[in-house]
């Protein structure tokens, strides 16, 4: 019997640059914990390094983490790869990592990006301009996304900056996204006039977190047999009686 | 050529009034793709742009320049505001679209180089 899970699908790490040092794996499981979130994604920009020691911490308070990426496409489109397996998640970053626009992050104009274990202890610093941009178009990277099993979901559609609909105005024919996320900041009846052409792909919101007391600001309902990622993809497809409550 | 008298020859407004606006303007960039801004624009120079966000101050913080013009009328964003007069970039704004603006902007004889 299918039951309700509480998803954040779009929380990030202190490895991203613009995120707060506080988002630390442990203390981001502890907040969840506390919120009742079931499933969590760790989507930091362009990497998927902080993704492991989140969900080994995380698995310990029964919460389970789906790998996943906030990948900048060369439009400067935000888009969400969320994979089943770790090692497809890694497979998308290398491509990530090599199509990254050149650079080293400064950490004062960025902020810094911080990778740390499950103590808490800071183990390095990705040197890498994560805010950056890849040199690849929104319709190359869904289609990587697929290509390693993964689910595309268009960031933050409402928002003007780095959103789909503020940066290309549309959602190109022939791009194929699993899920649209509405951003927390939205009126829910006003996004269902303005983007009622998309209301054939299923919607998400998600708290996009960039500090600890935001995450859970926007939660979608998951209608599945189990916490995994294989029924999140039923559940978006609305298949064999699973759904997504958004 | 200060950026003062750019502000007064082309009745910009200063979104920031605490910004120092009393700098030497070096040139000017054009260009509404951070990426594109963090690989070509120089130290020195202004900035047009119609985005608001956040992120224009960091990139003009990096890049070291002089200020970011906002055309269309478009309003910065309340937290670009707050972290424009922490990082001291100056933000104007015009009611001009990006051609005009830029033309003028020529004219006075600011260049990209």
């Amino acid at each position: 019997m299918p039951v309700e899970f509480r998803a954040d699908l779009h929380i990030h790490t202190c490895l991203s640059p613009c995120s707060e040092l506080s988002m630390t794996p442990g203390r981001i499981v502890a907040r969840a914990a506390a919120l009742g979130i079931s499933i969590m994604a760790v989507c930091d920009h362009n990497t998927v390094e902080q993704v492991e020691v989140t969900s080994t911490i995380a698995k310990k308070r029964g919460i389970r983490v789906i790998a996943g990426i906030e990948i900048n496409t060369s439009e400067e489109v935000h888009i969400l790869g969320l994979f089943g397996k770790l090692t497809d998640a890694f497979r998308m970053q290398a491509i990530v990592y090599e199509h990254l626009q050149l650079g080293e992050n400064d950490k004062e104009a960025f902020g810094p990006q911080v990778l740390v274990n499950e103590n808490e202890e800071v183990l390095g610093f990705n040197k890498r301009l994560l805010i950056g941009a890849t040199d690849l178009s929104v319709n190359r990277i869904v289609e990587l996304i697929h290509g390693f099993n993964g689910l595309a979901i268009a960031s933050h559609i409402d928002r003007e900056g780095f959103g789909i609909i503020g940066q290309l105005g549309f959602i190109p024919q022939g791009v194929e996204f699993d899920a649209l996320e509405i951003s927390y900041r939205a009126d829910r009846e006003e996004a269902h006039t303005r983007f009622r052409l998309y209301r054939h792909i299923p919607w998400i919101t998600s708290s996009d977190a960039h500090r600890l007391e935001d995450i859970g600001r926007s939660t979608t309902g998951f209608v599945m047999e189990h916490s995994t990622f294989d029924e999140l993809r039923l559940a978006l497809k609305g298949a064999e009686g699973r759904k997504v409550i958004f | 050529m200060k950026l003062q008298e750019i502000i007064d020859s082309l009745s910009l407004k200063v979104e920031t009034p605490a910004a120092d606006i009393n700098r030497e303007v070096t040139g000017a960039y054009v260009s509404d793709m951070l990426s594109d801004v963090m690989g070509n624009a120089k130290d020195g120079f202004l900035w047009i742009t119609l985005q608001i966000h956040l992120n224009i101050v960091a990139v003009a913080s990096l890049k070291g320049l002089a200020g970011i013009i906002l055309v269309n009328n478009r309003v910065p964003a309340e937290d670009t505001l707050k972290k424009a007069l922490q990082e001291n970039i100056p933000i104007m704004s015009s009611p001009l679209p990006s051609f005009e603006l830029v033309g003028r902007l020529y004219a006075l004889g600011l260049r990209c180089r």
